[in-house]
């Protein structure tokens, strides 16, 4: 509700303003996710608005590109190959940039929004965003597909065409849900807009991903002080032990 | 309700996790292991990062053998000289146990040797307890005791020393030795190694058996401590919250396990476990020869 309230606020605000060349305004429902014990995945609202000194043109339809991207990280890729009738890792490939989340939401069908020379330029589609250095195997392109194919399985990776609403060439939302299993990081958040597939304007922010309370505690605790954390999970561990013996001993008694 | 857990950073279903803890603490309340080498393929099985799945599956195997140790050291069926004993051979190996799982993360075959560690240990215990067991049920049913092998050559060894609790004067050597070699299985397969441990204590150092399963469980929990420090230390992988929840299902449903032990015979438990183990080992060696769907993993580089 409050962000459909932003909405129109922003786009009231615009309306107001000078016209200059088309430009993007965003705006988000939130740009923290919190991680907690309880998180459950998060939905998020971008939306946003074009502003513009002349008339809207008339000879292409405005289209907008919207991606968010993890924080990249560097992958191992491994494949099994059958040897001495077992299937055993054999070629492994170093993925130096693989982004540990990554969705695309666009207005139309991204090809019918970009052109390959933009998407390879402004590393949009997913294919783009990863980078590979695939040394001493001849068939790298099979390991990054290897990494797209299954992360799209996983939820972490999505094409997701024609999920932005346009609203009069000028206002534009789209909703971005986030999967349970986050990373935590700055996710790059970029908007692009196109005519003819041609980017006229891009926007970039991003949305900050952080484990909060006992999650962030626990986390630093067994990264900082290992041997605390240990003993930690050994106490849990002794007394879990001693008091189900404990509790069970009484019932049986009573 | 799913939960977030920090260290392997997947959110899981909490009642599976919990279901997951109470159907291993029932076998484990039945047959008196740990139930190490059922959670830890389980584990993977729903997700959980291998390093975690292991390094947390120690963590657990403390608390539910501390719950039971408890009442066999009331019974005073805990040989505490032959567990310290056992112990100094454990830390050794769960050290060179930590080293070489270290060492083949690196290369890329942890999987694959975790797997064929569960397959040859799960197989040949399995088998041989099936075989066992099914001849002690003939000769229980015949009426007849089975006799004692001699153990000629475990005399011959240096550095005798008395065990009051277990009635025996043997060397130090064997139990050090049998020590070590869990010890390693415990950092590598995130097992107590109970399942290795208590057939060796009975065939190989011939303790008696009323002490064979509160010593084993006693140096169990010494053996796994050690292997959960040695993980959280060398690799932040010990998740707290998930053990808890695996404890929470654990210590519940060891109790129910309890009591549907106490109904069958133990020659008829043994050959359930059997059973079960054979089960276990047939379905991850199955999963090594058929072609896998997807012959792409993805992992942390190290």
């Amino acid at each position: 509700m409050t962000a459909m309230i932003k909405y129109l606020l922003l786009a009231l605000t615009l309306l107001s303003l000078p016209a200059r060349a088309e430009e993007v305004v965003l705006g988000l429902s939130h740009d923290e996710v919190a991680i907690t014990a309880t998180f459950d995945g998060s939905e998020i609202l971008i939306f946003g608005a074009v502003k513009r000194e002349t008339p809207i043109p008339q000879d292409a339809p405005l289209q907008v590109v919207v991606t968010v991207s993890g924080p990249l990280e560097p992958l191992m890729v491994r494949r099994k190959d059958r040897q001495w009738g077992i299937w055993v890792n054999t070629q492994s490939v170093l993925v130096d940039h693989a982004p540990s989340f990554y969705t695309v939401a666009t207005s139309a069908p991204l090809s019918e929004v970009i052109t390959d020379t933009q998407d390879l330029r402004h590393k949009i589609s997913i294919r783009r965003a990863i980078r590979l250095v695939g040394a001493g195997v001849h068939d790298s392109q099979d390991f990054s597909e290897a990494v797209i194919r299954i992360r799209e399985k996983d939820n972490l990776y999505s094409l997701r065409e024609s999920t932005v609403a346009i609203d009069q060439d000028t206002l534009f939302r789209t909703a971005l849900s986030m999967p349970s299993d986050l990373r935590e990081g700055a996710y790059r958040t970029r908007i692009f807009l196109t005519r003819n597939g041609e980017v006229v304007s891009h926007y970039e922010t991003s949305i900050n991903v952080q484990k909060v309370g006992m999650e962030r505690f626990l986390y630093n605790l067994s990264q900082q002080n290992p041997a605390i954390y240990g003993v930690l999970a050994l106490i849990i561990a002794a007394i879990s032990g001693w008091g189900a013996s404990a509790i069970f001993r009484l019932i049986r008694d009573a | 309700m799913m939960i977030y857990l920090p260290i392997a950073e997947v959110a899981v279903n909490a009642f599976v996790v919990l279901g997951l803890g109470g159907m291993v603490g029932i076998l484990s309340g039945m047959f008196g292991v740990g139930g190490g080498f059922l959670l830890t393929p389980l584990l993977f099985f729903i997700g959980i990062p291998p390093a975690v799945a292991v390094a947390t599956g120690a963590n657990q195997i403390v608390a539910s053998s501390v719950s039971g140790v408890l009442a066999h050291f009331r019974r005073r069926s805990v040989d505490i000289k032959m567990g310290i004993i056992l112990q100094i051979g454990g830390i050794a190996g769960a050290i060179i146990g930590v080293l070489i799982f270290n060492y083949l993360k690196s290369l890329g075959q942890i999987d694959l040797f975790v797997t064929l560690c569960y397959v040859l240990f799960l197989g040949v215990v399995g088998g041989l307890m099936f075989i066992e067991s099914i001849s002690a049920l003939r000769k229980s049913n015949r009426g007849a005791t089975p006799a004692r092998p001699s153990r000629a050559w475990l005399h011959a060894l240096p550095f005798k020393t008395r065990f009051r609790t277990s009635a025996l004067y043997i060397s130090v050597l064997p139990p050090i030795g049998v020590g070590f070699f869990v010890g390693i299985l415990t950092a590598i397969m995130g097992v107590g190694g109970g399942f290795i441990m208590v057939p060796a204590m009975i065939y190989l150092l011939g303790m008696p058996t009323k002490v064979v399963v509160g010593t084993s469980l006693f140096q169990i929990i010494l053996v796994t401590g050690a292997s959960t420090m040695l993980h959280a230390i060398t690799n932040q992988t010990v998740d707290i919250i998930l053990a808890i929840l695996l404890l929470l299902g654990g210590v519940i449903g060891a109790q129910f396990g309890t009591r549907i032990g106490a109904l069958l015979k133990a020659e008829q438990l043994r050959i359930l476990l059997a059973a079960l183990v054979l089960l276990v080992c047939g379905k991850l060696g199955l999963d090594l020869v058929i072609p896998p769907s997807e012959v792409f993993t993805l992992s942390a580089p190290e």
